[in-house]
């Protein structure tokens, strides 16, 4: 119960170019997964495809292995939540949750039972009485996965369900649902612009840009080896480094937008060989230097105090980037400051396809420096 | 604000006296509001507020040809018209046309509203139709309605003949003149009602219904706890308008009937033109005009009070 295959899924609004192309995708059964991407991406639109609201155009929807093309939402045994909770106004919290269950005419003792319970674990026994409009962002949220919950449908989709609430409380809410997933085991189709959210909540990621498929994979993998420059630049934050880059064999040295010069032991790394090859590297990894590794030194041009940690912003030839050193460093704008770029820390994109062409290899020893 | 700023360079900061200042931009700003509403103001105390008062002056009054105050008689007015069986024929009336013209509006408008906005091809054809009454002039759409209810001439009655029927006296049968007239006023009410709930029906947010069909709510239970309830407040005002207008109703009666036959579509609105501006009794005339206008004072008032206690504002 609760598996979706997506087979060459297609979505064109009046025959033009294709909103979605050829999404091949299986969902397993009690996983949590996060479709991510910019807004205009498509992922919308996806997930509304997988509920029945909006018509596929070309492909086909399984879900626990039967077509479900053709079938209306109520008959393919899911659950919803918007992202502005679709709560109705009029009703009750408690109407409100038993709508979907009184219209599908089911026994009044069992909805009672199931209320109950549902309400218990939201933590909404008290607010069964109020309106909506007398409830809190957070708890209208709950009154939402509360009518989700209620449904007992194996399958849940959320459309940016967290957007409308403030960071604090969402990063709350990113918790409870979470852990209401695992508890019910239910399979779960998360949709978000938010890359924090998905990385923090997903078993597995999606990221889609332009109708396409970018890369699919745990959180750790997509941000450790992004498939291409679209996936490096959406996941994490800050956002990775980047730099056109151009290797001179003859000074054995890679010169990253004409103004980062690297040497590079020959004999170790063997650097991709393409005409065009853009790096990145992640904040983290533009390590503070030491007297023995500083490779280079750099002019901040903005430092921002998070407690923890220090963001330093420093321009690279056209580009600015940003270093996050761990802990609190006490740096001023226009400063110079040394800083240990390695060469392994790099990831290798190439700049015609984007496509990766070799990831950093650093992820594993970053564990182990932190560790 | 540079006066002030001026004053506080001027002044040390120990003297400034802040209670002072703040009411002088209080004032400052009370007049500039008046100053927009100016404009509102003059207008309404011209056509309306000067208007009110001068014919709840003039009730008191028996009045001239030219409607100059003669005798002041009281209450004498309000006591004629109350035992007159004219008048009490003409509220009866009043009465009956609203209660037959509101609900039918309602409910079909209503009812084309909902099936206007659904999403199919050339909708909006059929939108501009069913609004299209909104666009058509009273007397315009009575002349129309005066050839449709012709006695032998008339397409409604060639058709009650087509089909075997005998042809029925629209306009000059006293049981069916004010039905007629009913008629006229829900067809031409209809553009304008369908208009503004259609326009309720839009602002429901779609994400209510999509909701409702993932948990497998049919169309009638949708239509009864979504649709009706979220467009309470539409609702509700349409009713107050549509009541209100069908009191004040008079340009098609004045055109079909002439409040004939025998007085049996002599609606309120028209018993007071007639009054004061072929029997020339002003005072009298003024003192229904009153009486009219606290019936619908009252109605409305009510209706606030008991109706709007079910609507549901977001």
């Amino acid at each position: 119960m609760g598996q979706i295959d997506l087979v060459d899924i297609s979505k064109s609004y009046d025959k033009q170019k294709n909103v979605l192309d050829e999404i091949n995708l299986s969902i397993e059964e009690g996983e949590f997964f996060v479709l991510v991407g910019p807004s205009g991406s498509g992922k919308s639109t996806l997930l509304r495809m997988i509920a029945g609201l909006e018509d596929i155009t070309s492909g086909t929807l399984k879900i626990s292995n039967e077509v479900v093309n053709h079938l209306p939402p109520k008959d393919r045994n899911l659950s919803m939540v918007f992202q502005n909770y679709a709560l109705y106004p009029h009703l009750s919290v408690e109407q409100n949750i038993l709508f979907g269950l009184n219209a599908k005419k089911v026994d009044k003792e069992e909805q009672q039972k199931r209320l109950i319970e549902t309400a218990e674990m939201m933590g909404l026994s008290e607010l069964l009485k109020r309106k909506p409009k007398e409830l809190s962002g957070g708890q209208r949220q709950r009154v939402a996965l509360a009518r989700s919950v209620v449904s007992e449908a194996p399958l849940c989709l959320m459309d940016e369900p967290l957007s409308n609430l403030d960071a604090k409380l969402r990063g709350q809410m990113r918790m409870e649902i979470r852990r209401l997933q695992k508890r019910l085991g239910m399979t779960m189709v998360y949709v978000t612009h938010d890359q924090v959210e998905a990385m923090t909540m997903g078993d597995r990621i999606m990221v889609l840009n332009d109708g396409k498929i970018q890369q699919v994979g745990k959180p750790i993998t997509l941000y450790n080896e992004p498939a291409n420059l679209f996936v490096a630049s959406f996941i994490g934050s800050p956002k990775m480094n980047m730099g056109k880059a151009v290797f001179h064999a003859d000074r054995n040295q890679l010169v990253i937008d004409d103004a980062l010069h690297l040497e590079i032991d020959p004999v170790i790394n063997n650097v991709p060989r393409y005409p065009n090859v853009t790096i990145g590297i992640r904040a983290e990894h533009l390590y503070p230097g030491t007297a023995e590794n500083t490779t280079h030194v750099v002019e901040v041009i903005n430092v921002e105090q998070l407690g923890n940690e220090t963001l330093l912003a420093f321009e690279v030839g056209a580009e600015v980037w940003t270093a996050k050193w761990p802990g609190q460093w006490d740096v001023q704008v226009g400063e110079k400051v040394p800083v240990h770029i390695a060469i392994e820390n790099l990831c290798f994109f190439d700049s015609d396809t984007g496509l990766l062409i070799k990831p950093a290899r650093a992820g594993k020893q970053q564990e182990v420096v932190t560790a | 604000m540079s006066m002030n700023s001026t004053a506080i360079q001027q002044t040390p900061k120990s003297q400034i006296n802040f209670e002072q200042v703040k009411k002088k931009q209080r004032m400052k700003n009370f007049s500039k509001g008046m100053l927009f509403l100016l404009p509102s103001i003059i207008l309404f105390s011209v056509f309306l507020f000067y208007p009110l008062a001068r014919t709840i002056y003039l009730s008191f009054f028996l009045t001239d040809a030219a409607g100059a105050t003669t005798v002041f008689v009281g209450w004498e007015n309000y006591v004629t018209m109350f035992t007159s069986p004219i008048f009490l024929q003409s509220m009866k009336s009043t009465f009956l046309f609203v209660l037959y013209t509101v609900p039918i509006t309602i409910i079909i408008s209503l009812f084309l509203a909902v099936i206007a906005n659904e999403k199919l091809k050339g909708i909006g054809f059929f939108r501009t139709i069913y609004s299209s009454t909104m666009g058509i002039s009273v007397a315009a759409a009575s002349v129309f309605w005066l050839y449709l209810f012709h006695p032998s001439m008339g397409p409604l009655n060639l058709l009650l003949n087509a089909i075997g029927a005998e042809g029925i006296g629209w306009l000059t049968d006293t049981s069916w003149a004010l039905f007629a007239i009913a008629i006229t006023t829900i067809w031409m009410n209809i553009g304008f009602t369908f208009l503004i709930l259609l326009g309720g029906l839009q602002s429901i947010d779609s994400s209510l219904y999509e909701s409702a069909d993932i948990d497998g709510a049919g169309y009638f239970y949708k239509l009864r706890r979504i649709t009706i309830p979220m467009l309470s407040p539409t609702l509700f005002f349409v009713v107050t308008v549509t009541i209100i207008n069908a009191f004040q109703t008079f340009g098609q009666i004045d055109i079909l009937t002439q409040g004939g036959p025998v007085n049996s579509t002599n609606l309120v609105v028209y018993s007071i033109y007639r009054e004061a501006f072929v029997n020339y009794k002003f005072g009298s005339a003024s003192a229904q005009a009153v009486l009219l206008f606290i019936i619908i004072l009252l109605m409305t008032f009510l209706q606030f009070k008991f109706g709007e206690r079910k609507v549901h504002y977001q």
